[in-house]
């Protein structure tokens, strides 16, 4: 273990002065506490030295003496922004990391959606087999680091043979009222089997000062579970965001996970999927509009175990000013794995000749019967389009915003919720105007 | 309405206009012809604003204005249209989202009310059934996946909803079966009037039969070698362009 530094030391006090509350979590959470402790104190911060953080520097965050969030206070008004009046269904708000009733809209809150904190109260053996499971497994130093410190956090639970028409919304808020706070969220899903459901993450940020937030999503989707997932980040410009979200699937699981990235200063989102089971499909959709100085790095992994799964991955990022893209995606077929159905695509629009991306697809495959592509590109509006547009009536900058929408439009239509699709459209939109009035 | 004096234009310092003179007035039809790549597309997306060409001598005036002065999308709204000869796919965007927001520029721009999904639908419909064109077509992305045909007849279909007061049609009938011909040729001749001016580029005299040009120019190496009325088509069809001189001979060109 190497020596201590200060930038864990942050963190070891508070995990140190938690000693207490966790007496009276069950045991096997302390222990899976107590590892992503060890992990996170083994690892540290990753350094740009880590092939996989090659092009994000974390130093700004891991030099921060982050303090816990608490307190804070929100009004719906606030929220209205991140919130959806077109979908129903049960809304649970986390405030600064902890769980706002008031705010919530949930009919029982015991019966499927509920808090980390009830349920394990209640029912430890639910969540026992999944909580902090995967993640540790992962030995990723900042889910670990959520792991040891998490307090509250949702967990969905979809029982067997059931749909639900209504996505659950998460909604995870951070007011940033004092400078340098951190959350981390934790999400907990558990599809049964032959089920059917969709939920929807909000990580958003109101106040203006530096905040981070470290969030961890976990889903577990049985045999025949469908499950659409949306991660919607919309964090301040003044945030740092970190995310892990660890899918496991079984046999005919089909899920479905939406990474969306308009906000953050500095964002790193990992996704890793594990196909366990046969014939197992995952689609997984990542959108990225950025300007100004944002740095969005998107990490994906999807593991191929058994013959017949399938995933899909498309990732189009929309890149102004002086922001920077990175993808990673990693496909690993096992030599199990044959019939391997494994596609992946990065795709990447340059609105400015300051904007810059990384792109590198990885294919690991041990199975020789399988179809695999890849492909990432790099381009910029098209002169002879625009042109087209333009002769047509369209003023420039509207044909490049018609341009710049016509690129991202299939991943805004793949969002199954019209309010959500038409929100972050016009989010994109807005997007582009603003970088337009901020050029000289 | 279009004055163009001694128009050179060039690209990567490549001269591909030379001296261009051409002047059409309202109420015209003049038909460009000339051999493949004399310039008529680089005269055509000149005069649209294409910013790839620079014009390096000579003047465009319409009407009355200083036309390289003004932006693409400012000459489309005071009227002009180019169709394209290679129309451009834009994938995402729907035809129809694409022509109302075109409409509307021009709307705007005369200060007129925008028109709304459902009055734009209803105009759009007359248009589509005097021109063939099926729903499924012109809800689809702009061009992607059109027949060559289907692309033609897409860029006259928005031409019959501009109602430009100067088209330029830039080969829209090469490669059209002769049904598809008819009826670009029907579009266009339903926009003929006094107020307005039509310059039809094209190599086949086939389409003059259905689109009669009061002017035929021949375009060779960047220059206007030769003008004359309907019959020079038919001349051209008869004996190429080989006679002319492949615009070697400057003494040739013969102003309209
Ligand atoms: N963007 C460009 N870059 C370089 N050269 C170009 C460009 N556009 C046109 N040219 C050249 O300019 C010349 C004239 O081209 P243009 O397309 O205007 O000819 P055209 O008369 O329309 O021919 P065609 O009958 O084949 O359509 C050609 O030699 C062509 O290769
Ligand atoms: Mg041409």
């Amino acid at each position: 273990m190497p020596a201590v530094t200060e930038e864990l030391s942050t963190y070891l006090d508070i995990f140190g002065s938690r000693a207490e509350r966790r007496r009276a979590e069950p045991d096997w959470l302390v222990e899976r506490r107590n590892r992503g402790m060890q992990q996170f104190a083994e690892q540290g911060f990753p350094t740009t030295k880590h092939e996989e953080y090659r092009y994000t520097n974390l130093a700004p965050i891991a030099k921060t003496p982050f303090r816990i969030a608490d307190g804070g206070t929100v009004t719906l008004d606030d929220l209205a922004p991140f919130l959806y009046n077109g979908i129903k269904g049960d809304r649970l708000v986390f405030v600064n990391g902890q769980f706002s009733r008031p705010l919530s809209n949930v009919a029982d809150l015991k019966a499927s959606v509920t808090t980390t904190g009830l349920l394990l109260a209640d029912n430890p053996a639910v969540i026992a087999p999944h909580l902090a499971r995967y993640s540790t497994e992962r030995n990723n130093p900042l889910a670990a680091l959520n792991s040891a410190l998490f307090s509250d956090g949702a967990v969905v639970r979809i029982p067997e043979h059931t749909a639900w028409d209504a996505p659950v919304h998460l909604v995870f808020v951070s007011t940033a009222d004092a400078p340098d706070t951190v959350t981390h969220p934790r999400v907990l899903v558990i599809a049964g089997r032959d089920s059917e459901a969709s939920v929807i993450e909000t990580h958003c940020g109101i106040g203006d000062t530096p905040y981070w937030t470290n969030a961890v999503t976990e889903i577990v989707a049985a045999d025949n579970a469908r499950l659409d997932h949306y991660r919607l980040q919309q964090e301040t410009l003044s945030a740092f965001h970190t995310s892990l979200v660890e899918i496991h699937q079984g046999r005919d699981a089909n899920v479905t996970t939406h990474s969306v990235s308009f906000g953050g200063a500095l964002v790193r989102n990992d996704v890793e999927v594990v196909l366990e089971d046969e014939n197992s499909e995952c689609t997984m959709n990542g959108l990225y509009a950025i300007n100004g100085r944002q740095h969005v790095d998107n990490r994906t992994c999807v593991d191929h175990t058994m013959p017949h799964c399938t995933s899909h991955q498309l990732y189009k990022g929309v890149l102004d000013g002086y922001a920077r893209g990175v993808f990673g995606g990693k496909i690993i077929v096992r030599p199990d794995a044959q019939k391997t159905d494994a596609f992946q695509s990065n795709k990447n629009l340059l609105l400015s000749e300051n904007a810059d991306v990384n792109t590198k697809p990885q294919l690991e495959i041990d199975a020789n019967d399988v179809k695999c592509s890849h492909g990432a590109t790099i381009g910029q509006i098209d002169d002879e389009a625009a042109f087209y547009l333009r002769s047509r009536g369209l003023g420039e900058s509207e044909a490049r915003s018609l341009l710049t929408y016509a690129f991202a439009a299939d991943l805004l239509e793949r969002m199954k919720f019209a309010p959500v699709c038409d929100r972050f459209e016009s989010l994109l939109m807005a997007k582009l105007v603003q970088q337009r009035a901020s050029k000289p | 309405m279009l004055e163009i004096k001694n128009l050179h234009a060039s690209v990567e310092d490549k001269q591909i206009l030379k001296g261009i003179n051409l002047s059409v007035s309202s109420g015209e039809v003049h038909a460009v012809m000339g051999p493949n790549g004399s310039g008529k597309s680089t005269l055509a997306q000149v005069i649209a604003g294409r910013d790839t060409f620079e014009v390096t001598a000579g003047s465009v005036t319409y009407l009355g204005k200083d036309l390289l002065e003004l932006a693409p999308e400012e000459r489309a709204c005071e009227g002009i249209f180019l169709a394209f000869q290679y129309p451009v796919e834009i994938p995402g965007v729907s035809n129809l989202y694409f022509l109302r927001a075109a409409v509307n520029a021009a709307r705007k721009h005369r200060g007129e009310d925008e028109l709304d999904a459902i009055d734009f639908m209803a105009t759009a419909k007359k248009k589509m059934a005097s021109l063939g064109m099926d729903n499924q077509m012109v809800s689809r992305a702009v061009n992607v996946g059109f027949s060559g045909g289907e692309k033609k007849r897409n860029e006259i279909f928005q031409m019959a909803l501009l109602e430009p007061k100067l088209a330029i049609l830039d080969e829209t009938d090469s490669g059209l079966d002769i049904d598809a011909l008819k009826t670009v040729a029907d579009g266009v001749n339903a926009l003929r009037g006094p107020e307005r001016a039509i310059v039809v580029v094209t190599h086949y005299q086939r389409l003059l039969n259905y689109i009669v040009p009061d002017f035929v120019h021949v375009l060779a190496d960047g220059k206007v070698v030769r003008s004359g009325d309907k019959s020079l088509a038919l001349e051209l069809e008869d004996k190429g362009y080989g006679w002319l001189g492949n615009g070697a001979r400057p003494e040739l060109a013969v102003r309209a």
